[in-house]
């Protein structure tokens, strides 16, 4: 065991923990005028954990400590950043929107704080209940979230459903580590992975469909998928866009790990195997379908992120380093793609007042860069060379088909061909439509930065993907040895 | 001393970057700006001709060692799926010469062009594409592979297009411009072609590795077949180049291409892009020698065919600037069957003379047209050296050259090709370029004549053009006349550049004078005979033109090559197209359409399952839960026979 220091190994967790409740404080404290500097204290705050969680990510040490509660590995650091980078696109493109709020702006930041901290203890989880926690408090957190908008009663719809089925996978989800202790006396990723070994009873078989079924909520696993777009929709769109990007990947954080220490097991293969075959295929194929007749851009927004995570289950059937490598890559840059998107969005809806797909008329002549970020973005989670969506799909496809399973990568490419459909559509109304009588929409600042940075490392992954492939295939290499 | 030098050559990147960066510029940051445009592009250019001077110093103090071992550079730019390209710079002295000729050229002609361009309302535009297409050549010459060199090539098609169609509110801009690009699209698909067939024979398309791949497979070729493949792949490869660099029988765009500025005819349309097509044959000399013989041959006759077939053309043009074209395509042709002779060095010097002494003869046809308010015919000119005395003198300079008179630059780098020619047993090829030789002799004294001697035109006013476009015209000059003596004394340049077969050592030959002294006087003769028709009229041109009216017409007429692509493309194309556009619109329109309605019904059924009923949710929630458990639990082992996912074989 390599000597090393609790402290440096979890200074991005003990940072998030304190700026979460230091923000609280500033909220309550200042006076209301001075509350514009919430946003950029924000940013700035991540920006330097995200800094030093990048540094982590190439000079840190890999660290087993707690006895196996917690794990630092380049796998879990990845996780982090990609987490890190979501929450810092997020607190930026939502400044005006938060801006609007009538009270409780700090608490809005705070929260978002948390629900990081979380998604980083799901990812840096040795153990189930370790990861229960962090899942928890990351759900908890967007409980909140989802119904801020109080005086709106489609949020506070959203909030209520979101609690409710939030609980109902949870309790779903401890009933399965409930039962993997019972069987293994263990609740350690590793020593679970052993003790189950060729145990081929029922009970194993429920344990691995309860925690399939609580985590497959989580990343809007068909058929755990129902409630995604009636959140995605109520939701204030930041926290749709929070929620759709990194807690889904949070969710996958934990899956990739439990899937290949447990799930992977003797009494999974074969059935286990065929299962979630299907389950990714019947993903891909709803998610993109149901995606077409969609008149709301957040709730064509909601279905597509159901479709890109049957994308991801791909790479984890696929149960190779390649695999795992592409869902890393798909995953971060499916957060830049889709942020680009959802700070589109939020802009608009926050201009305009509404989420509707025809309201975009005209974008490309009303707001000239919120269009072309906005197709870009829709061309990469499509998957059209040169952005970074076709790489990663080819990652991700390519390593499947390696891995044997040419039919899944089939229905990946039919239903990528299918997705191209809708996300035009979202591009034709921009750049057609007439859009008469919609007022012009400036973009500046924050929001900007935002949109014009996502679409510039969209292109630029997909143009030269090979530094984050790298970075991808070292976390992937990290998880097995 | 070489180690030094190999520090130096890793900045090779630099020479096409820094003119992107004034590309990237211009295009986001100082376009409104029309004087710090062209003085950021103009300081790019000059940066990347500083370096590409002292790389090519330092190549030249190399010596020998550097032909052996490139000094090559490759980062990885993408790796996916066994699929690895990377991107990288090679500097030998076949890139170095071109980088040296090509910031030269590029650099001479941006200059040029702030006089040229004067006034114009797209100056800032002009500069941003003169910027990308630097970037572009430079990149394509620092290839170390034939997809980023492919990259680089379509890249300067690209800005070819759009330099041609530069003035695009004239129509026959427009239209040229688009010429341009369909056709050398033509050779483009036989070069991908070529690109693919190679990767999936060998694996790879690096130079390098093929180079040494096709070297140590060649004693065995005959009995893996692999003579067969490596000819096919050197034919399809060669498509490439018979559109870029203008070879019969895609040669028909070039003369066309004279509709944009003319600095830029200069530039891309004599001495470097058109050239390309040339440089990648160079490149890839080594597929050439190692398919069968028929695929050098075939390479020497196309050229030899559009050197006298273009020159022949030239004779009976009027307009200077498509006189100089037809000259352009004659001398590609002479580089071409130069290297399919097996005059590698030759080919590489007069690629470099030409590109000397054509840009100066097309920057003072610029200067001329300038000075005469758009006129471009000859007959319309006349007695410009008296008031031109700078463009008559650095022009003239420029037809000695292209005459082959020594000591100017042309006759050192003719005479080399057409030795090799001779000496490797090809006396029809070498019969056809000597006539070639007389032949650009007569129409290169003849413009000359016509234009810049005889009596002056009243109605004209001509004056000397200012000194940025005179000033490289000078320097152009100067390199036209002693660009050549990197030949003295004993073939110097071709030791310098050489094609080095695998296990054999490069033997000096003295220049052959004897031959050097027919070619002189095949020259000389053209000279004179375009003396005595058109300075002395001894004899009247009106009179031969009368004698062989037929010939006369058809050689204007460019022997009617456009005319009969207009005819296929009307009727054999046109009828084609009319059947698959039937087929189109009711068999496969009629089949998408279907498939999309289906679709669409089915999204729209399944959008019920979406209720916004919490019960139903939760509900679907558990029975998920459950049905996937009873699958499990019960339908182990039979499960995956019953798979429809397991029979279509997707699950191992």
């Amino acid at each position: 065991m390599v000597d090393f220091n609790i402290a440096t190994v979890l200074t991005p967790e003990i940072a998030m923990a304190a700026l979460a409740l230091i923000l609280l404080a500033i909220g309550l404290l200042i006076p209301p005028g001075a509350r514009k500097g919430m946003m950029p204290l924000t940013a700035f705050s991540l920006l330097g954990v995200l800094g030093y969680t990048l540094f982590d990510f190439f000079h840190g040490t890999k660290a087993l400590f707690l006895d196996g509660l917690y794990l630092h590995d380049q796998f879990a650091v990845y996780f982090k950043v990609l987490f890190l980078a979501a929450a810092l696109l997020v607190v930026l493109s939502s400044g005006g929107y938060v801006q609007k709020l009538a009270e409780h702006r700090g608490e809005f930041y705070s929260l978002i704080m948390t629900a990081t901290l979380g998604m980083m203890i799901m990812a840096g989880a040795g153990e189930l209940i370790t990861m229960y926690i962090g899942l928890e408090l990351m759900t908890i957190s967007f409980y909140i979230l989802v119904a801020y908008l109080s005086d709106d009663a489609r949020s506070s719809e959203a909030g209520i459903k979101y609690l409710v089925l939030g609980a109902t996978s949870s309790a779903i989800l401890l009933y399965g580590i409930s039962l993997v202790y019972g069987l293994t006396g263990s609740t350690q990723y590793t020593e679970i992975a052993s003790g189950l070994g060729a145990n081929l009873s029922p009970a194993s078989f429920l344990a691995t469909v309860f925690l399939l079924a609580g985590l497959g909520f989580k990343i809007s696993l068909v058929p755990f998928h129902l409630w995604a777009p009636d959140i995605y929709e109520g939701a204030p769109t930041p926290v749709t866009a929070f929620l759709a990007i990194a807690s889904k990947a949070a969710a996958f954080a934990v899956l990739i790990r439990v899937y290949l220490l447990m799930m992977n097991s003797q009494a999974f293969s074969g059935t286990g195997q065929t299962l979630l075959v299907v389950l990714a295929a019947l993903t891909m194929i709803l998610g993109n379908l149901i995606a077409i007749p969609q008149t709301n851009i957040k709730r064509l927004l909601a279905y597509s992120s159901i479709a890109q995570a049957g994308y991801l289950m791909v790479g984890i059937i696929a149960e190779s380093v390649a695999g795992v490598k592409g869902v890393l890559f798909y995953a971060m840059i499916y957060v830049f793609a889709n942020m680009g998107a959802f700070a589109v969005a939020t802009h608009v809806s926050e201009k305009q007042g509404s989420d509707q797909i025809k309201d975009f008329a005209g974008l490309a002549r009303r707001s000239p860069l919120a269009a072309v970020v906005m197709t870009a973005s829709l061309l990469s989670l499509a998957g059209i060379p040169p952005l970074a969506g076709f790489v990663g799909k080819f990652y991700l496809f390519s390593a499947v088909m390696d891995s044997g399973y040419t039919a899944i990568a089939y229905i990946g490419f039919v239903m990528s061909m299918v997705s191209v459909y809708y996300y035009l559509s979202v591009v034709k109304v921009m750049f057609l439509g007439e859009g008469e009588g919609l007022p012009d929409i400036p973009v500046h600042g924050a929001v900007k930065f935002t949109m014009v940075f996502t679409m510039l490392i969209t292109l630029a992954i997909g143009i030269y993907p090979t530094p984050l492939a790298q970075m991808a295939a070292a976390a992937a290499q990290s998880l097995i040895k | 001393m070489f180690k030094e030098m190999h520090d130096l050559f890793r900045w090779a990147w630099l020479i096409p970057a820094l003119p992107f960066l004034s590309f990237l510029l211009i295009a986001f940051v100082t376009k409104r700006s029309k004087g710090l445009s062209s003085t950021v592009s103009i300081l790019a250019i000059l940066a990347s001709l500083g370096l590409a001077i002292a790389i090519a110093i330092g190549i030249i103090q190399s010596g020998a060692e550097i032909v052996e071992h490139a000094a090559i550079v490759n980062v990885n730019w993408l790796n996916i799926g066994g699929l690895k390209i990377d991107f990288g710079t090679v500097v030998d002295p076949l890139s170095g010469m071109m980088l040296f000729v090509v910031s030269l050229v590029a650099s001479m002609v941006q200059i040029y062009s702030l006089g040229y361009m004067h006034g114009d309302k797209g100056w800032s535009r002009y500069y941003c594409y003169q910027s990308l297409f630097a970037a572009s050549m430079l990149g394509m010459v620092l290839a170390t592979n034939l997809l980023q060199l492919f990259i680089f090539w379509e890249l300067v098609g690209l800005c070819s297009y759009l330099l041609i169609g530069f003035w695009y509110f004239k129509v026959s801009a427009r239209e040229a411009a688009k010429k341009a690009f369909m056709t050398t699209r033509v050779g483009d698909f036989g070069l991908l072609l070529g690109m693919l067939f190679l990767y999936t024979k060998f694996g790879t398309l690096d130079f390098a590795t093929l180079a040494a791949i096709l070297n140590t497979n060649i004693q065995n070729v005959a009995v893996i077949g692999t003579a067969s493949y490596v000819t096919v792949m050197a034919f399809l490869v060669f498509m490439g180049p018979v559109g870029k660099s203008g070879q019969f029988p895609l040669h028909v765009w070039l003369p066309d291409a004279m509709e944009g500025p003319t600095p830029v005819s200069a530039l891309i349309h004599a001495a470097t892009m058109v050239v390309a097509g040339v440089y990648l044959v160079a490149r890839m000399y080594f597929l050439f020698v190692h398919a069968s013989p028929s695929a050098l041959q075939f390479v020497a006759d196309i050229g030899a065919f559009t050197a006298i077939f273009a020159a022949s053309i030239a004779i009976a043009q009027d307009d200077i600037k498509r006189i100089l074209a037809y000259s352009t395509l004659s001398q590609l042709g002479y580089m071409m069957f130069a290297l399919g002779v097996g005059s590698y060095s030759g080919s590489m010097f007069h690629l470099m003379t030409h590109a000397f002494f054509k840009a100066l003869m097309f920057l003072g046809a610029g200067s001329v047209i300038h000075a005469l308010h758009e006129k471009q015919n000859i007959w319309d000119m006349g007695g410009l050296w008296k008031k031109m005395p700078i463009t008559g003198w650095t022009f003239f300079i420029g037809v000695m050259a292209i005459s082959g008179v020594p000591p100017f630059a042309g006759f050192f780098s003719k005479d080399e090709i057409l030795a090799t020619a001779l000496q490797n047993g090809h006396p029809v090829v070498y019969a056809v370029g000597l006539f070639t030789a007389f032949l650009t002799a007569f129409y290169m004294s003849r413009l000359f004549f016509v234009a810049f001697c005889g009596p002056e035109k009243p109605e004209n006013h001509p004056h000397e053009s200012p000194w940025s476009m005179t000033i490289p015209l000078i320097i152009l000059a100067f390199f036209s006349v002693v660009g050549g003596w990197a030949a003295l004394p004993d073939h110097n340049f071709a030791f310098f550049l050489h094609y080095l077969p695998l296990g054999q050592e490069y033997e000096r030959e003295a220049i052959n004078w004897g031959l050097a002294g027919i070619s002189v006087i095949a020259g000389l003769l053209g000279i004179g005979l375009a003396y005595i028709i058109y300075l002395k009229k001894a004899i009247a041109a009106e009179s031969i033109v009368a004698r062989f009216p037929r010939v006369y017409k058809v050689l204007q007429n460019k022997y009617y090559v456009d005319e009969f692509y207009l005819w296929i493309i009307n009727n054999i194309m046109g009828g084609v197209a009319k059947v698959l556009y039937w087929f189109d619109i009711y068999v496969i329109d009629g089949i998408i359409n279907g498939i999309a309605f289906i679709t669409r019904g089915s999204a729209k059924t399944l959008r019920r399952t979406s209720t916004g009923q919490l019960q139903t949710y939760a509900m679907v929630f558990f029975f998920a839960v459950v049905i996937i458990f009873m699958v499990f639990a019960f339908g182990e082992g039979q499960l995956t026979s019953l798979n429809p996912l397991a029979t279509l074989g997707g699950v191992k």
